[in-house]
């Protein structure tokens, strides 16, 4: 074969391959969106679920998503930012850093079911949370924070180490520095990575499979050891064992709607957000 | 051999060549110096076309290799880069074995047979003055090589494909003098079987190993003539202030 | 005033300190906690907890491996002779069955004759082997042996062909079907992924132009943020049913949709990092190879590619860590069936997906849970192996051994 036709039938089909992937997204995204849309009003995101999962609306698991995100990214973020902060700022190339580099990416690599396992017998046993949004967030909490030292550890990176000298040779003491210069700075940075983590969250089923999730709950949670409903794992029962599939399936189009239109929403604002500066 | 005629070139809106017309003969060593960013090493690569790999570029006036206009459309680039071999500023061998590095280029080109590679190969590398200290390790990698024999080495990979034209950006700039001084016999030597273009920034270099000189500035070829007028009498005063190290 | 600051430092410093080793902290913790309910299932008994196995006196088997008690309790084995015993066929006796041979007044008001009339039946029946409460075990008949359980080894966990771990007497914790399930999915996952991912990194770092990188990029990002149960619902609901259909099968959720659904998930990691690594391949190795006339698509495959190799590995590695972990996705697309696979085109289940199909129903501290605790071990240490090779082959030095 001439390697110009070669050439032409190589460069073809990646240029399909290409369109296959993008094509992949839009057909996934499509088919959710297109048979959510109608599920949609106002009556499905308020209202609690009835008849057995085959009407009503999922806002007790709207609600649970969100207790869930604000509790485990609470406990999550300031650890991970001071956590990269610490890397960054005080501890220097030294072997400290690459050992905790390595364990928070390898922390950053453990299967969400691992974590929802061990969340399981730390939290909900051991420490004897029971099913709780505590324990959940702690898990989730966990599950995030190598996100968040990540990306707070870049944004700090990024920060030039003029401005640090600068600050430092005006009499400023090192946390001084860190408080009024360095997080100012990477500020923008460190949220870029705060809504990134929290669509991760969102997101998340295996980790609060056995610390908190509830298959139907429709009172909205009165304490942090409360067990509340929560989206993804919500798509998950009326997928798969709900009292009549059937019959739920357009709340699962609805669910999985919910979700994604959060997940991505979130993706967007941080890619848009990283743009912007 | 090659001609060009009225060049001009643009990087977006920076004009890099200006108005630049030479005629290069067969067999010969053209040396091209100048102070850094005056257009000679752009002018260079504009005879195997390698500036196409920059986007945002445009070219005006005409390029023949040949007496073909290597810009017409019905062009195959490859095939001029077959006609047309080049040695980079920095050795780039391939991150394969030494053998390999030199029958690259005829195995792109479609050759197949294992006798017919082998002979090339070993050829190639004798006219680089490296076959005696390679021949025992063609398999071994190219990067366990030296700075000037990895240079010597992209020289044999060129020579492989039997170009008529042999351009350099260049060559020696990354090497230590000894192998300078090898690279400089080796275009010596070369000289009869190639037409030699060399870029330099090393005016005794020129001066040593080139038959005609072209002195370039600020985008134009300020005067070009055979190496010993240019050194010994230049016309042009600016000439005479550069090769006098009065600046650049 | 000036003391108080240097206190406050200090106290800010030491917070931060301790932020900085929470990560460690929690590995150190999962490892703790995972290995502790983990291997507590070797030490436990092969027979259902509170109950024991009895057997005639006469009979002088000593101990029946957990498999032999299914086997025995399946009526697969029959003869006592095979289960390294005498009395010519076995009788199996589940515990159930004295309520139907004996009347409510011969057992007793509050059961206190049970020992007693199980006793008469072992002892009636010299091929007898009985499934019965600790309880209840006639200890002081002297026709009536009590089989001491077997504890559960190792080599009957890993080489285990059978997972059944709700089977009464003897559950069986094979792990050999989960493991080989994990194994098949992921591994198509990535066959059909590493084409694909290459091909769309060639396209992205050598061929799309400016415009449509920028599209295709947050594409692929977009693709990556897809959370996994959404991905499974769209198998369970899209793909499943279309692969049923299109290859007649009697179900669709299979190895096959799995692997096809992990497949867009590792896309995502596969293209981003093997394009960076193609990315990071020299101009000087392209420009050489172009000016020895080779054309872009030889350049593609006989320099750049080679020279990314390294990364392109280490893509690979970590989308099959991801394939491997990954969970609800799996769970909902590949019909959980924790049997051997024999083809792609059959329900298999994958070690994440038992652990979350299971772990609701497992008693705490059972051998069930602990079973699948070291389910969670096993996952562990795969995925530490995975992350710590990929950071070696990614820290190799690019193209050195080609």
């Amino acid at each position: 074969m001439n390697k110009k036709t070669e050439q032409k039938i190589a460069f073809a089909i990646f240029r399909l391959l290409g369109l296959l992937v993008a094509g992949v997204l839009f057909w996934i995204l499509g088919f959710i969106i297109y048979n959510g849309i109608s599920v949609i009003s106002w009556d499905f995101l308020t209202a609690a679920p009835a008849e057995g999962m085959t009407a009503g609306g999922i806002f007790p698991a709207i609600a649970g998503t969100l207790c869930l995100v604000a509790g485990s990214v609470t406990l999550a973020f300031p650890i991970g930012v001071m956590s990269a902060v610490y890397m960054n700022e005080y501890a220097g190339g030294s072997w400290v850093v690459r050992f905790i580099r390595v364990m928070t990416n390898n922390l950053g690599s453990i299967p969400s079911i691992v974590f929802g396992l061990f969340g399981m017998t730390l939290f909900v046993n051991t420490l004897g949370f029971g099913d709780s949004i505590l324990a959940g967030s702690c898990t989730l909490g966990l599950l995030v924070l190598p996100l968040i030292i990540r990306t707070t550890e870049e944004s700090l990176k990024a920060i030039p180490s003029s401005f640090r000298t600068g600050s430092l040779a005006l009499g400023a003491s090192k946390l001084q520095t860190i408080r009024k210069v360095v997080l100012p700075m990477a500020f923008p940075n460190i949220v870029t990575g705060l809504i990134l983590s929290i669509g991760r969250v969102s997101g998340e089923t295996a980790p609060i499979l056995f610390t908190v999730a509830a298959y139907f709950l429709p009172k909205l949670p009165d304490s942090l050891f409360s067990q509340v409903m929560a989206l993804p794992y919500h798509l998950y029962v009326i997928a798969t064992s709900g009292t009549d599939i059937e019959a739920s399936r357009p709340i699962a189009y609805g669910t999985a709607l919910v979700l994604i239109a959060i997940v991505l929403s979130m993706n967007l604002l941080a890619a848009t957000l990283r743009k912007l500066k | 051999m090659i001609q060009a005629k009225d060049i001009n070139f643009y990087y977006g809106d920076f004009q890099a060549l200006r108005n630049i017309s030479m005629e290069i003969a067969a067999h010969t060593v053209t040396a091209f110096i100048g102070p850094s960013g005056c257009g000679k090493s752009t002018f260079l690569r504009l005879f195997n076309r390698m500036n196409d790999l920059i986007d945002n570029t445009r070219l005006t006036g005409e390029c023949l290799v040949e007496g073909e206009n290597i810009y017409r459309k019905s062009v195959q680039v490859d095939e001029l880069r077959k006609k047309v071999g080049m040695v980079f500023q920095k050795p780039n061998p391939f991150p394969k074995s030494i053998f390999e590095n030199v029958a690259y280029g005829l195995r792109v080109n479609g050759i197949r047979d294992k006798k017919y590679i082998a002979r090339q190969v070993e050829e190639s590398l004798k006219a680089a003055a490296l076959w005696e200290e390679v021949k025992d390790k063609l398999k071994k990698s190219a990067f366990e090589l030296s700075g000037g024999q990895q240079q010597r080495l992209c020289i044999a990979r060129a020579l492989a494909i039997s170009p008529s034209i042999l351009l350099m950006d260049e060559p020696a700039s990354a090497l230590d003098p000894i192998s300078t001084s090898k690279i400089e016999e080796l275009i010596h030597s070369l000289k009869k079987d190639y037409t030699i273009v060399i870029v330099t920034h090393n005016m005794q270099q020129a001066a040593r190993v080139s038959d005609k000189t072209g002195f370039f500035m600020l985008g134009e070829l300020i005067e070009y003539d055979d190496t010993k007028n240019i050194f010994l009498k230049p016309e042009k005063e600016q000439t005479q202030n550069y090769i006098t190290g009065r600046f650049g | 005033m000036k003391r108080l600051r240097r206190i406050a430092e200090r106290l800010a410093e030491a917070a931060l300190t301790l932020s900085g080793s929470i990560a460690s902290l929690a590995i150190l913790l999962i490892i703790v906690f995972l290995f502790k309910e983990g291997l507590g299932l070797f030490g436990s008994s092969a027979v259902e907890k509170g109950y024991a196995l009895c057997v005639h006196s006469s009979n002088p088997v000593e101990q029946l491996a957990p498999q032999q008690v299914k086997q025995i309790f399946d009526r697969e084995l029959t003869l006592w002779s095979e289960a390294g015993g005498s009395g010519g066929e076995i009788v199996t006796f589940r515990f159930d069955e004295l309520f139907a041979l004996y009347s409510e007044e011969e057992l007793g008001e509050s059961y206190e004759l049970i020992p007693q009339r199980l006793g008469e039946v072992i002892a009636r029946t010299p091929g007898i082997i009985a499934f019965v409460p600790e309880e209840y075990l006639p200890y002081h008949n002297r026709e009536v042996k009590a089989l001491p359980a077997a504890k559960i080894s190792p080599a009957a966990f890993f080489g285990g062909r059978e997972w059944l771990p709700t089977a009464t007497p003897a559950p069986q914790f094979g792990v050999l079907p989960l493991i080989m399930g994990t194994v098949w999915v992921s591994l198509f996952a990535i066959l059909i992924a590493l084409p694909l991912g290459l091909g769309v990194a060639i396209y992205m770092s050598e061929l799309a132009g400016a415009r449509t990188r920028k599209l295709l990029k947050p594409t692929i990002e977009l693709l990556a943020g897809i959370p996994s149960v959404v991905y499974g619902f769209f198998g369970l609901a899209v793909l499943a049913p279309l692969i049923r259909q299109t290859l007649r099968l009697p179900v669709g959720e299979t190895a096959f949709a799995g692997s096809l659904i992990l497949a867009i998930m590792a896309l995502p990691t596969i293209i981003t990092i093997a394009e960076d690594a193609m990315r990071r391949t020299p101009l000087a190795m392209r420009e050489a190879s172009l000016a020895l006339g080779a054309t872009p698509w030889q350049t593609i495959y006989r320099v750049i590619v080679p020279y990314a190799s390294s990364g392109i590995m280490a893509a690979v590695v970590l989308g099959t860590g991801r394939a491997i972990g990954e969970t609800m996705a799996v769970l909902m697309v590949t019909g959980n069936a924790a049997v051997m696979p024999h083809s792609l085109f059959q329900p298999v289940r994958t070690i994440p997906a038992t652990i979350a199909a299971e772990l609701g129903e497992a008693p705490a501290g059972g051998a069930h849970y602990q079973s699948l605790f070291l389910l969670g071990c096993i996952l562990f240490i795969i995925t530490m192996l995975i992350s710590a090779s990929a950071e070696c082959i990614a820290s190799r030095n690019p193209g050195k051994e080609i």
